[in-house]
């Protein structure tokens, strides 16, 4: 790889509580180009942890450390506040699961696109309303003038997403991390923000860390895959070569998934080694 | 078991009228598995609360067992048809520990010998009797819905309306309590109507379903149809198709690789 | 979803009577329960403040029942009233004398009966109406609710000092008037509290689940509703306790509350009102003892929600 986009060496989160230390991410290392990358896990494995460290968002009492965490040479274990934030929706960006809970409910969505742009562009206000307006089209957002001047509340899920991705969008990033972004909606309408997911992230040549705990549809959307589990990295691999992954954690999770393929009952369980959480 | 004809609920007033579910009629037979389908807004979850009391039938006919569903329920009513639902966080009351959770249902109905029936309906969830006065945020997610699976078999029902009983949890959880579904009802011969979003988990369980979409049936079909990829209506096609996973259409160029 | 193990697995087992409570396995009813408030225990016990709180109110407590024990003097009976009255504190009278030639410390110390009684009887009498009311109103709502929830905007609407005086004015003086004048005022605002408690789980699954078993509305709302309302009352009430001493002093002061000669500390402050200039220990020791039960009600009320109430929590 010519110069990695993103450096994780090591990463490590761990949360100080009063009953004892959790260590919700152990260890985690790879490194991202501007491809898709998917990052696949069960509750407790410490995938939304990853995403949220790389940005620096880990909730107190959360402690990172890492041998290596850099994006696009900064280091991002020693950058300043100010640094980070410059970083932190201009050149990273988020997409959160739940478009209910991420987006300002007392702002119109044209608003808080506006807002975000302006927080990393010099940009009149007409500028900036014109990008916006520019970024909802850009997310297929049906009539996009109308849906500028709506509140969270009044538009669907799918809408909602696409909303986020279009604030998160429209400063041009160079990398977007996905938190389960299509978890909340409907299966018809995740497809729909997929395509437009996919469609962005090619046209722009980003860097995509998409985060899921389902692993048929990070295998079909990615261009690679890490399995976590337990805060480590258990399996690393391309997409297209799922079926040879060698480490029981991945095969019993694709086996142990129901398909309209084949009816086996029972369905194979997952027997979880002690070993794997070593 | 279950027949329900020309069944219409609806919301609300005026402005606020939602017409959640709009003739759907189905009928179940006993020790059947019937698997209600549709996205969100479909009024598949409408259809089950409009069976058990939850929502207003506004008109239509829903008949358990031979007779009709009374307003209010009977008591006979909650011994013959019970309900596990979605959220294993929500279901279980946080201030109560097990024991009381399943002993509840045996105190209304006058039950005795509640010790040796909570013992065996943890039994039969797989759960040990080490379990018993555990309160909810001492299990885990799997654990509780085996718990909300073990309170709606305490009174040994005929019928099991199942909302979404696995999508909120992981993959692997979601194997074993369909396992245990399934092993339950060819055990106690139990009728289940089960709603979901995920057609494969409704093949899995279910042998006939019906699709809903915006409150009406779409279609209804057999998961053997499914399956063998018989030609079906579109909007269930699409389903099938978004199961799938996600799927680049040709027009879009795969990725450039770098690095 | 939760990334965190359960909390009892990260922690070492020492003694045997603590690994016995927190051990995630109970074998009984009361292990749960005991186990559950260990560990509310241990989380309160590390807020000092909170601790603080609670020895005053323990100390209250030991005060008013040990009163015959403690108290050096009798709190009615005066000494002599040509040598012993208004005496500055000293050795033989540690908050000095007032103006009955009565030991200070020794009226303080059976004046904490009479506060300990207010509180518990407002509380007593106060609490399950406020819980009632509001839960019956949350749970059925329609016209049950708009109905409670006016009768209980009227007593919301009149301050405590004005009902204690109608009160008064109708019944004569007295404490018990003075508690019915404030346990009626004081539930009122429990009503809403277990209102939108109420409100907020009325339509949760576990609610709907056991309705599907056949509960009856009663069993319902006192064993499933009221359990969930009782963390934020607790709190609410331990906070109210400060207002309900100050109320009961405030009467007190007015010659409405325990009549003398009663020590109760509000009517101690009124006496000693004549002669705050120049024997100001007669009014300023009652007002201390006043000031310091309040507080710690106060700190005890602050621990309590960040134990019980952990949205609030800091």
């Amino acid at each position: 790889m010519t110069k990695p986009l993103l450096e994780v060496e090591d990463l490590r989160v761990r949360f100080h509580l009063r009953t004892g230390t959790v260590e919700a991410v152990r260890g985690v290392s790879f490194r991202l180009g501007r491809e898709r990358l998917g990052i696949v896990g069960e509750s407790g494995s410490g995938k939304s942890q990853t995403g949220r460290a790389i940005l620096g968002l880990t909730p107190p009492p959360g402690e990172v450390t890492a041998k290596r965490l850099s994006f696009d040479g900064v280091d991002l274990l020693t950058a300043s506040k100010r640094k980070l934030r410059e970083l932190r929706g201009g050149r990273v960006s988020m997409v959160m699961q739940d478009p209910k809970y991420s987006l300002n409910p007392v702002m119109t969505i044209g608003e808080q696109i506006i807002e975000a742009y302006r927080a990393h562009a010099r940009a009149s206000h007409a500028e900036a309303r014109d990008r916006a307006l520019a970024m909802l089209e850009a997310v297929k957002m049906r009539d996009p003038g109308r849906v500028f001047s709506l509140y969270p509340h009044e538009v669907s899920g799918g809408m909602g997403q696409r909303a986020m991705i279009a604030m998160m969008l429209v400063t041009e990033p160079d990398l977007l991390i996905a938190d389960e972004p299509t978890s909340a909606l409907d299966v018809t309408v995740s497809m729909e923000v997929l395509r437009i997911l996919d469609e962005l992230v090619t046209e722009r040549g980003m860097g995509l860390i998409f985060i899921s705990h389902d692993l048929k549809l990070v295998s079909s959307f990615c261009d690679r895959v890490l399995v976590m589990y337990a805060g480590r990295v258990v399996e690393e691999l391309e997409a297209r070569h799922l079926r040879d992954a060698k480490h029981p954690y991945t095969q019993g999770l694709m086996r142990c998934l129901p398909t309209l393929a084949d009816d086996v009952h029972p369905l194979p369980t997952l027997n979880r080694d002690p070993s794997w959480a070593l | 078991m279950l027949d329900i004809q020309d069944l219409n609920v609806v919301f609300g007033t005026g402005r606020l009228r939602v017409e959640a579910v709009r003739n759907v009629s189905f009928t179940v037979k006993e020790g059947e598995a019937y698997g209600l389908v549709g996205e969100s807004g479909s009024g598949k979850s409408t259809v089950l609360r409009a069976i058990c009391g939850l929502a207003p039938i506004t008109s239509g006919r829903v008949r358990v067992n031979g007779k009709d569903v009374t307003t209010p329920r009977t008591k006979d009513f909650y011994r013959t048809v019970q309900m596990v639902f979605q959220d294993p966080y929500a279901s279980l009351h946080p201030r109560h520990t097990v024991d009381r959770t399943l002993s509840e249902p045996l105190a209304i109905h006058g039950e005795k010998d509640a010790e040796a029936r909570i013992l065996q309906a943890l039994k039969e969830v797989g759960l040990g009797p080490s379990f018993r006065f555990r309160y909810p945020h001492q299990l885990s997610g799997g654990q509780r819905q085996r718990i909300a699976i073990a309170r709606a078999l305490i009174l040994r029902p005929k019928v099991l309306l199942l909302d979404e009983p696995t999508s909120a949890l992981d993959a692997s959880v979601q194997a074993e309590i369909l396992n245990l579904l399934d092993d339950l009802r060819r055990r106690l011969g139990l009728t289940y109507i089960l709603v979901s979003h995920d057609l494969a988990v409704v093949a899995h369980l279910c042998e006939r379903l019906l699709v809903m979409r915006h409150g009406e049936a779409v279609e209804e079909t057999a998961s053997d149809a499914l399956r063998s990829g018989k030609a079906s209506n579109e909007y269930t096609q699409s389903l099938i198709q978004a199961s799938q996973g996600f799927t680049r259409l040709p027009s879009q160029p795969a990725p450039a690789k770098v690095g | 979803m939760t990334g965190t193990p359960l909390p009892s697995q990260s922690l070492t087992q020492t003694s045997g009577l603590r690994a016995w409570l927190l051990s995630p396995e109970p074998q009984s009813r009361w292990q749960a329960r005991l186990g559950r408030g260990y560990l509310g225990w241990r989380s309160f016990s590390r807020n000092p403040l909170a601790v603080f709180g609670l020895c005053i109110v323990v100390l209250l407590i030991l005060v008013a029942l040990f009163a015959d024990l403690i108290a050096p003097y009798s709190p009615v009976i005066g000494g002599d009233l040509r040598t012993q009255r208004l005496l500055p504190p000293s050795e033989t009278f540690w908050l000095g004398t007032d103006d009955q030639a009565r030991d200070i410390l020794s009226r303080i110390i059976y004046g904490s009966r009479i506060t300990l009684f207010v509180i518990v009887l407002v509380s007593i009498i106060a609490t399950p109406i406020g819980l009632l009311v509001g839960t019956v109103s949350g749970y059925l709502g329609g016209w049950v609710d708009t109905v409670l929830m006016r009768i209980t905007d009227i007593f919301l609407a009149f301050p405590r000092l004005v009902l204690a005086l109608a009160f008064v004015a109708a019944l004569g003086p007295g404490i018990e008037n003075a508690i019915i004048a404030i346990a009626i005022t004081s539930w009122p605002p429990y009503a809403r509290i277990a209102r939108a408690e109420t409100l907020m789980i009325r339509n949760s699954d576990f609610i709907a689940a056991v309705k599907l078993q056949g509960a009856s509305t009663p069993r319902i709302i006192l064993g499933h509703v009221v359990p969930l309302c009782m963390s934020s009352l607790i709190v609410r009430v331990t906070l109210d306790m400060a207002g309900i001493i100050l109320t009961a002093a405030g009467l007190g002061f007015l010659g409405l509350g325990a009549q003398p000669p009663a020590p109760e500390w509000g009517a101690m402050v009124a006496t000693g009102r004549n002669y705050l200039i120049d024997q100001w220990w007669v009014a300023a020791m009652p007002g201390l003892a006043i000031f310091v039960v309040s507080l710690g009600f106060n700190l005890l009320g602050d621990g309590l929600r960040d134990v019980l109430d952990p949205k609030a929590a800091k």
